[in-house]
């Protein structure tokens, strides 16, 4: 018998009154991978996870959480799972400690393992020292941090994790990932959301694209990008340098559609073999007589896999009532050369 | 701290036991949490006693001398009407917890626990009980401080008590289902006492239903709790009313059957925000 996939869902749909907020959505996670989902607001990432974690029930379609169907069998679900949603969900007015106890109970552990279990959970996630004090009194990096506690203490065989950094400070964050990257490790099978692009590229092997409550690609991040092909030469002109005839100097290399930002006067152009035509190419716009304030050649982000693929930027707030799909503009990923 | 080794993977099992078994345990565990939130959340429990407080002395100073019952002294009268009333008001507090637990997202970590689903609202309402009984408690001593002297005997004003809490848990049920229905804690508080209060000042709380027009009247006379008002009056004074201590009964036993079917259902459905 082979492994059933940690995470499988066909067809998944699931709306609120008339919004419509998955549209038969398909995601496979095997067992002990990383599934990096991303997607913008109000994309479905959420509604994903509450149907996986047996918080809500779909409309129609299928799910299987551990080989285990999530609206049939969720109580068996229920003991294979850990959940940390978009919110910490720690009782305020406890400790850490008593948090951690409380659910380890509720786990229906034995209450001296419950006890233990929060001991060993605090030191592994840093907050020994915070452990008696109430959490109103924590941060918001220390929150999350034990709600992903609470969220280990059955040491789930599958993990989900609801964009857990949003809202962290760029060390809690980089904290958080580290602890990902550890659980990913010894094996547990992660699914993660997540509005940052970067995040889903150092966490995920593979990533879904969602949007508008439907998988819109996949693959691993080299994957996403190699669907827009090649590098992109990105350039700002200096004032004076004419924006077409920079265009026209550069067009034998051009591999794909040039962005233009016509306000901030930068281009990007998609090339292949950047790094060996780039001096070529910085040779044509120097004859045409371009003059550039910077210049830089990068690899594609998912910021432009996203652009490509639905007209939008990933971190771009899209109002939720629009439902006609817009023909994407030449709008620019706000995005500095690294 | 302790430096005893890391629980072993093995150990990490969830413990099998019957479901009547975990919704009792389960509970327990929520109840435990609720009234260790009592002393670090005091203004909860301070405005619970308060209110009983304002009640019997307002009504006894200000209105007292204004409304003749005959047969009765208006403390002796009143006295009913302040213990259904308080504990009405207090079990208000119910569903504002749950609106709360929703919003903070916790509703969605206990439902995806392996817990017994009905355990986070009878948990919280044992805890509740227990702070009811303090505002009934607390209502007997101011109570007995401005003139109230109950006749008949002391196990009949334990059973008023008793039928005091039973209101009390009845509208804890009211009053969660409220909570887990409207979307916000601050809207929960008003719209949840809203409801009550015809029922509350319509009923022979404060004065007797006889100097009513006949329409409020009939409401009154035949509205859940002015009967158990009613009941509670009885067993206070030593004049066995015992058409309303049915009544008032089978209301209360009615009420909590559909209340807590409907509460647990809406639960098991409600997520976050
Ligand atoms: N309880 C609800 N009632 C009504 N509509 C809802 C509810 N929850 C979500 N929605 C709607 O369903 C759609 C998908 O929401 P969902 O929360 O799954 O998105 P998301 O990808 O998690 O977004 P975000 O990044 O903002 O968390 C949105 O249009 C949202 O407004
Ligand atoms: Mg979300």
């Amino acid at each position: 018998m082979s492994i059933p996939p940690a995470i499988l869902a066909e067809g998944v749909q699931k709306s609120y009154g008339k919004t419509r907020a998955l549209a038969g959505l398909d995601l496979v996670a095997e067992a002990g991978s990383v599934l990096g989902v991303l997607g913008p607001n109000g994309a479905g990432k959420s509604t994903a996870v509450r149907i996986f974690t047996t918080l809500l029930a779909p409309d129609s379609g299928r799910v299987e959480v551990a080989g285990l169907d999530v609206t049939r069998r969720a109580a068996e679900v229920r003991t294979r799972i850990g959940l940390a949603g978009q919110y910490a969900a720690v009782d305020e007015t406890l400790t850490g400690y008593e948090n951690l106890v409380m659910f380890g109970q509720l786990y229906h552990l034995p209450g001296a393992i419950a006890k233990r279990r929060a001991h060993d959970l605090l030191e592994r996630l840093d907050l020994v020292e915070a452990a008696g004090r109430l959490v109103k009194t924590y941060s918001g990096g220390m929150r999350r941090r034990l709600d992903l506690a609470a969220s280990l203490i059955l040491a789930p065989q599958i993990l989900f994790l609801d964009e857990p950094t949003t809202g962290l400070d760029p060390r809690g964050r980089l904290a958080m990932w580290a602890l990902i990257q550890e659980l990913a490790r010894t094996g547990t099978t992660i699914f993660l959301t997540t509005q940052y692009l970067e995040e889903a590229d150092q966490l995920a092997r593979q990533i879904a694209v969602i949007d508008r409550g439907r998988v819109i690609a996949k693959g691993s991040a080299d994957e996403l990008k190699a669907q827009i092909g090649g590098e992109r030469l990105e350039f700002t002109l200096a004032p004076g340098s004419d924006l077409n005839s920079a265009l026209e100097a550069l067009r034998p290399y051009q591999s794909g559609e040039v962005q233009v930002d016509a306000a901030e006067r930068r281009v990007a152009v998609p090339v292949t073999q950047g790094a060996q035509r780039l001096a070529a190419m910085v040779r044509d716009l120097d004859a045409a007589q371009i003059a550039l304030a910077d210049l830089s050649l990068r690899r594609p982000t998912l910021d432009d896999v996203f652009l490509a693929l639905t007209g939008h930027t990933a971190t771009e707030t899209k109002s939720e009532t629009n439902e006609v799909d817009k023909p994407a503009e030449p709008q620019f990923a706000t995005r500095r050369p690294a | 701290m302790n430096r005893t080794l890391p629980v072993p993977m093995e150990r990490l099992i969830p413990l099998k036991r019957p479901a009547l078994y975990w919704a009792l345990a389960d509970a327990v565990v929520v109840a435990k949490r609720q009234i260790r939130q009592i002393p670090r959340v005091p203004d909860e429990l301070i405005t619970a006693i308060v209110q009983p407080v304002i009640i019997v002395l307002l009504f006894r100073y200000l209105f007292g001398g204004a409304i003749h019952v005959p047969g009765v002294s208006y403390i002796n009268y009143l006295m009913a009407g302040a213990f259904v009333q308080s504990a009405i008001f207090a079990s208000a507090n119910t569903g504002v917890g749950v609106a709360n637990d929703l919003k903070l997202g916790l509703v969605d970590r206990f439902r995806s626990l392996p817990m017994a689903p009905s355990a986070v609202l009878t948990g919280r309402i044992f805890a509740d009980l227990i702070r009811n009984t303090v505002v009934i408690l607390v209502t007997w001593g101011i109570g007995l401080l401005v003139g109230f002297r109950p006749a008949g005997t002391p196990v009949a004003w334990v059973a008023a008590s008793a039928l005091v809490l039973l209101v009390s848990f009845v509208f804890s049920w009211f009053s969660a289902l409220m909570g887990l229905l409207i979307p916000s804690p601050e809207a929960v508080a008003q719209a949840g006492i809203v409801w009550l209060l015809p029922f509350i000042f319509g009923s022979s709380a404060f004065v007797p239903v006889d100097t009513m027009p006949g329409w409020l009247r009939a409401f009154s006379d035949h509205q859940p709790v002015s009967l158990m008002m009613d009941a509670v009056r009885g067993l206070l004074l030593n004049q066995p009313n015992t058409p309303a201590l049915w009544q008032a009964l089978v209301w209360c036993g009615g009420l909590l059957i559909i209340l807590i079917l409907l509460s647990v259902w809406v639960y098991g459905r409600r997520t976050s925000r």
